[in-house]
């Protein structure tokens, strides 16, 4: 099966029946070993067990980001391609995005009451978060509210890659201004800064949460697809009752 | 095991992850239960896909 096939949605239908089941138990086995490997790490000099909170936030906070990245590179297959698939991927994706932006901000919300003294701080980091959650319910709000299925893949479309200016906004926020965030301590020129007792259970746990989305994703992409044909048929049936 | 004095704040975490991934699964598991079941429907009721596939057929 080339990668042009899976433009078709029925051969792309097929592939995940195969994938998905082989996809949920690798997810599963992953995130077992990154929870196990986050139990045992050490607790932090400074921070002491709360750095366990920082085994789910990291995650969740990485794949806010990466996967309003996948809507981007959907958005440019919606506008410039016109890949069938485009639209359902992006729509799809939306509110698993939605949801880990939701758990970044409140688990960093739960981590932060206790290492900084406050649960909220209006700096650039935690603004910028807050505001791509607002910008996933936007483009959710967006595909139900527009009755034609393309008029709304357009108009999300553009949404979603002007939305992605806020991409290296949040990521370069704790360097271009003065935060209460800290900077990155693992993606660096000059490699990570965190001990390899935590950044191996950190990694591990990304790894987890990333297959966890690829299989949320394709698991709804079908769906979007079955939901899809449901409506070609349904209308189809309605002409057939008028004529 | 012991998680210290912000015990509260590491264990709401934790299941708060819980809840809402529980919660996707849940979500997308009766999406495609429902999709499927009125796929059935139309198909029983003679609705066929233009490619004369049934609706329920990939």
């Amino acid at each position: 099966m080339t990668l042009i096939d899976l433009a078709n949605p029925t051969k792309f239908l097929t592939l995940t029946a195969r994938v998905l089941p082989w996809l949920v138990g690798i997810t599963a086995a992953v995130l077992l070993i990154g929870l196990y490997q986050s139990a045992m790490a050490p607790d932090d000099y400074q921070q002491g067990a709360t750095v366990k909170i920082m085994f789910i936030h990291v995650p969740n906070a990485w794949l806010s980001m990466f996967v309003w990245g996948v809507m981007s590179g959907a958005a440019l297959g919606t506008l410039v391609w016109r890949h069938p698939l485009a639209d359902v991927a992006a729509k799809a994706a939306a509110p698993i995005g939605a949801a880990f932006t939701f758990l970044a901000l409140v688990t960093g919300s739960l981590w932060g009451r206790p290492m900084w003294g406050t649960y909220w701080e209006w700096d650039a980091r935690l603004t910028s978060v807050l505001i791509l959650f607002l910008m996933y319910l936007g483009l959710i709000a967006l595909w139900r509210a527009v009755e034609d299925p393309s008029r709304a893949a357009r108009a999300a479309a553009v949404l979603t890659l002007v939305g992605a200016i806020n991409l290296p906004i949040i990521k370069f926020s704790v360097d271009w201004w003065n935060t209460l965030h800290q900077p990155a301590s693992v993606f660096r020129m000059d490699g990570p800064t965190l001990d390899r007792a935590f950044l191996i259970p950190l990694l591990v746990m990304a790894l987890a949460f990333t297959l966890l989305f690829l299989t949320l994703h394709l698991a709804a992409m079908r769906n979007e697809i079955l939901r899809r044909r449901l409506r070609s048929l349904q209308m189809m049936q309605a002409s057939q009752r008028a004529a | 095991m012991s998680l210290g004095p912000y015990a509260s704040f590491i264990v709401t975490s934790y299941m708060l992850v819980t809840l809402v991934v529980a919660i996707l699964i849940a979500w997308i598991a009766l999406d495609y239960r429902n999709q499927t079941r009125r796929l059935r429907q139309l198909d029983e009721s003679g609705i066929v896909r233009r490619s004369g596939r049934s609706a329920t057929e990939t």
